[in-house]
């Protein structure tokens, strides 16, 4: 994604950074005005290209730019009510998208004026997503075949998060039921207000909804929005879901982070409620969260230095797994007080914070980290198949059309 | 000996992490690694090292003279000045992850990173360690230091051994790890000014090392005996607590990289295994049973890795908080190096419960190794202290 990581060093990130600050006072600029402007001095997503929020830099310089913003008192992007559109809509559409297409969507979603969600999952198609229903018909482009002309959408989605708040999703969908289920899928950039998308929250375990049902009716999408070829959109889904693993599990973490940090918390804040089997629990804990953390910092060291990360998949299992486990020791830690939640009033909630709020919701919300984003069997298939090289499961769906598959 | 709970950080807070680690292996790293990869595939195959821990001499002398001396890996934490090769614990740690993955049967934990660092804490001006130290980093001389093998960083200072104003020691240590290889043992003892660190010579009168038959084939332990043995002072009560506690601390946390080399020995050979072994008219490898066994394992591994580079850059780097990051690591490498070990014995079926196929060793290793300069749990007691989380 790099164009020329040697081009903009750490230095000279900072003397951008310094004179970007020079011409905009974090305090006196409209906030959406400086974060329009962050984007097109190339600060933004400093790896991206020239003219798209870039500077064509490393990857791993980042964090210093977000680190210098933040010392001056600027305002971000809130990057917490846009995750999806950040990090798997937009790596998606760099990679696959119109020169168009770009210019046009990735300004507003990074400045967070445009959110994003994603359209994938269905009620027939959830870890065997490649079984998704949902058709896209041509409607009259020249060569018949869509090419230049519109798709007409219908289907219905499911869980999907921040569908209320989106203004574009991404979107696969059947354009063809004839061929094997991998091979007749084409992806879509979709454009949320149009009149045949209904959205209907769905209520979770922790009572708000933070995702939805989608309901598409002859939902029209220029072929302009197409991402990918014809026919190739599940080679496409692949940029977006492995983007999604990284985002879920392999962000910058200090020691302590996350829900490491809210337990130990907990454990020095309340002395009445320790007990020995809780503290050997709390302690393999830290150990694991620890080595985790480590784990990742490592991923991070070795993409930084241009080497392959296959350990990328393994960080969202682990992450779930720890974050369920330490969750579920601090609701105990609480004793009686662990008895109560703090509300179960249904609400749309504008962003997501697994360490937010109090303790039952976060042991509740720490569920949904196993099935999110693939669940935590299909990712140690994953491991087991492409990283370990074990054989695949003998399997009856491969290369039968679509349209015969059971269901 | 009881285990001291570590000075407590300030009530709410956690010690924060050295940010600046190098969890990677340098190109200087790799090279080592092939070298001592290669040498230990040609002169210790599994099937010789089987032969020969049935025997009286359960070490192999050429192959340490191979390793520790032609090679250099004896030196290599210790600096040029002192008669070493000037690298690090780092470089030293992937000769460990090495020797893990092949469970090679040499004193290298007991010469070159115990000996070694207790010899490192010594005055460099005191004559007599400087010398033993240039012997130790040139492979020449083998050493051993005697302290019970379970002995975690943050032990009291052990009072088995006393020493008379002539140096002559007497008293007993249970467990020494790679004593009947050594020459020289290296004697924590209660002098008449107070703790000291004093050499003895192994085969010296006075001497008398049992090598009791021992669970772990590929490192020996002996029970030495010690009747007014002749020791010369290495460290006095100014330096002798200092060196024996970098010793334990280095030693607990180059340990977690051999545990890591013989965890990853462990999974390797048993996906290659079960890649192969047909039941059923598919490999086993194909059923989903193991496959996510695996996959949770290899998960370990990779963490594993990470927390045994930490401790190893935290101890070359003298990192200010060294002893978390090898209590860190040694709680949870130890239980990775079993899991995979226990694992490879399981997916092999039949043949992982044989004398022939190699997994026994390293099933072996594993197990003692957890047990090793402070078992999981007593690191992550000692943790608890050090990152202000206490039990009570
Ligand atoms: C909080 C939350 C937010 C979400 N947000 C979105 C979103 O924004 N957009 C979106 O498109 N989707 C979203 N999802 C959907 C999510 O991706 C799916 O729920 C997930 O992929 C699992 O699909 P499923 O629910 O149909 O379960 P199923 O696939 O029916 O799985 C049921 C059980 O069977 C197991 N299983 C299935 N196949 C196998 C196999 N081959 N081997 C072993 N075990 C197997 C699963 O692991 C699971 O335990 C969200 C889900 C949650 C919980």
């Amino acid at each position: 994604m790099t164009s020329n990581p040697t081009a903009v060093d750490a230095g000279e990130l900072r003397r951008r950074v310094a004179e970007f600050l020079a011409g905009h006072d974090p305090a006196g600029t409209d906030r959406l005005e400086f974060l329009r402007a962050r984007f097109d001095a190339g600060l933004a997503w400093v790896h991206y290209p020239v003219g798209l929020g870039g500077l064509g830099a490393p990857r791993t310089l980042q964090p210093l730019v977000d680190a210098e913003f933040a010392a001056a008192g600027a305002p971000d992007n809130d990057p917490r009510r846009n995750g999806i559109g950040l990090g798997m809509a937009a790596p998606t559409i760099l990679a696959h998208g119109s020169e168009e297409l770009k210019q046009r969507l990735l300004r507003p979603l990074w400045t967070g004026e445009e959110v994003w969600c994603q359209l994938f999952s269905e009620p027939g198609a959830g870890s065997d997503l490649a079984a998704l229903a949902t058709r896209a018909v041509p409607e009259k482009g020249p060569d018949g075949d869509g090419a230049g002309g519109t798709w007409v959408v219908d289907g219905q989605k499911v869980w999907t998060s921040s569908a209320h708040l989106a203004r574009w999703a991404i979107l696969i969908a059947r354009t063809d039921p004839d061929l094997p289920k991998h091979r007749g899928i084409t992806y879509f950039v979709c454009d949320m207000t149009d009149p045949g998308v209904e959205v209907r929250p769905l209520r979770q375990i922790t009572g708000e909804a933070e995702f939805n049902e989608v309901f598409l009716t002859g939902v029209r999408i220029p072929d302009s929005h197409r991402l990918g070829a014809v026919g190739e959109g599940w080679r496409v889904a692949q940029t977006t879901l492995m983007n999604e693993r990284v985002a879920i599990g392999g962000g910058p973490a200090p020691r302590e982070g996350g829900m490491a940090g809210v337990v130990a918390d907990a454990w020095r804040g309340r002395p009445e409620g320790r007990t020995p089997e809780l503290h050997a629990r709390l302690m393999r804990l830290w150990v694991e969260a620890e080595a985790q953390r480590l784990a990742a910092e490592r991923l991070r060291q070795q993409l930084a230095a241009g080497g392959v990360g296959s350990e990328g998949a393994g960080m969202k299992l682990g992450f779930a797994r720890l974050s369920q486990a330490l969750s579920g020791l601090e609701v105990e830690l609480l004793g009686a007080e662990g008895l109560e939640y703090d509300d179960w009033t249904m609400r749309r909630p504008d962003h997501v914070d697994f360490t937010g709020r109090e303790a039952g919701y976060r042991y509740l919300r720490a569920k949904g980290n196993s099935i999110e984003g693939g669940t935590s069997e299909i990712l140690r298939n994953i491991i087991a198949e492409r990283v370990l090289g074990l054989p695949a499961e003998p399997r009856s769906d491969k290369d039968v059309p679509w349209k015969d598959l059971p269901r | 000996m009881t285990t001291t709970a570590g000075t407590a950080a300030p009530a709410g807070t956690a010690a924060p992490a050295a940010t600046d680690q190098d969890l990677l292996y340098s190109e200087v790293e790799d090279d080592l690694r092939a070298s001592v990869r290669a040498l230990l595939a040609d002169r210790c195959p599994h099937t010789a090292v089987l032969a020969r821990c049935e025997g009286d001499e359960p070490h192999d002398p050429a192959l340490w003279s191979a390793l520790a001396a032609d090679l250099g890996a004896a030196g290599l934490a210790v600096p040029e000045e002192r008669g070493g090769h000037g690298a690090s614990w780092r470089e030293t740690a992937v000769v460990m992850e090495e020797l893990g993955r092949s469970a090679a049967p040499v004193p290298f934990l007991g010469s070159a990173v115990l000996a070694a660092a207790a010899l490192l804490g010594c005055d460099p001006r005191r004559q007599e360690a400087a010398e033993l130290l240039a012997g130790v980093a040139s492979g020449t001389t083998a050493a051993a230091l005697a302290v019970d093998f379970s002995t975690a960083p943050g032990a009291e200072f052990p009072c088995a051994v006393r020493a008379d104003d002539a140096g002559a020691l007497t008293g007993r240590v249970t467990a020494v790890a790679d004593a009947p290889a050594a020459q020289v043992l290296l004697v924590p003892a209660i002098g008449p000014d107070g703790p000291g660190l004093y050499a003895v010579d192994a085969a010296g009168a006075g001497v008398s090392t049992a090598v009791p038959p021992a669970l772990d084939l590929t490192r020996r332990i002996g029970h030495l005996d010690l009747d007014g043995a002749a020791g010369r002072l290495l460290a006095g009560p100014d330096r002798a607590r200092a060196a024996l506690e970098r010793a334990l601390l280095t030693g607990a946390g180059m340990l977690a990289s051999e545990q890591l080399g013989l965890a990853e020995w462990c999974l390797e050979e048993t996906v290659r295994h079960v890649r192969g072994r047909t039941q059923f008219g598919r490999p086993v490898g194909s059923f989903q049973a193991l496959k996510h066994r695996l996959a949770d394992l290899w998960l370990e591994v990779v963490s594993a890795r990470a927390a045994a580079r930490s401790a190893a850059d935290a101890l070359a780097s003298n990192a200010p908080d060294a002893d978390v990051a090898v209590a860190v690591a040694q709680s949870y490498c130890a239980d990775v190096a079993v899991h995979a070990a226990e694992e490879c014995v399981q997916l092999h079926g039949g043949i992982g419960m044989t004398w022939e196929h190699p997994a026994h060793l390293y099933l072996k290793r594993a197990k003692a190794d957890q047990i090793a300069l402070g078992t999981p749990g007593r690191h992550r007691a000692r943790l608890a202290g050090l990152v202000g989380l206490p039990p009570v």
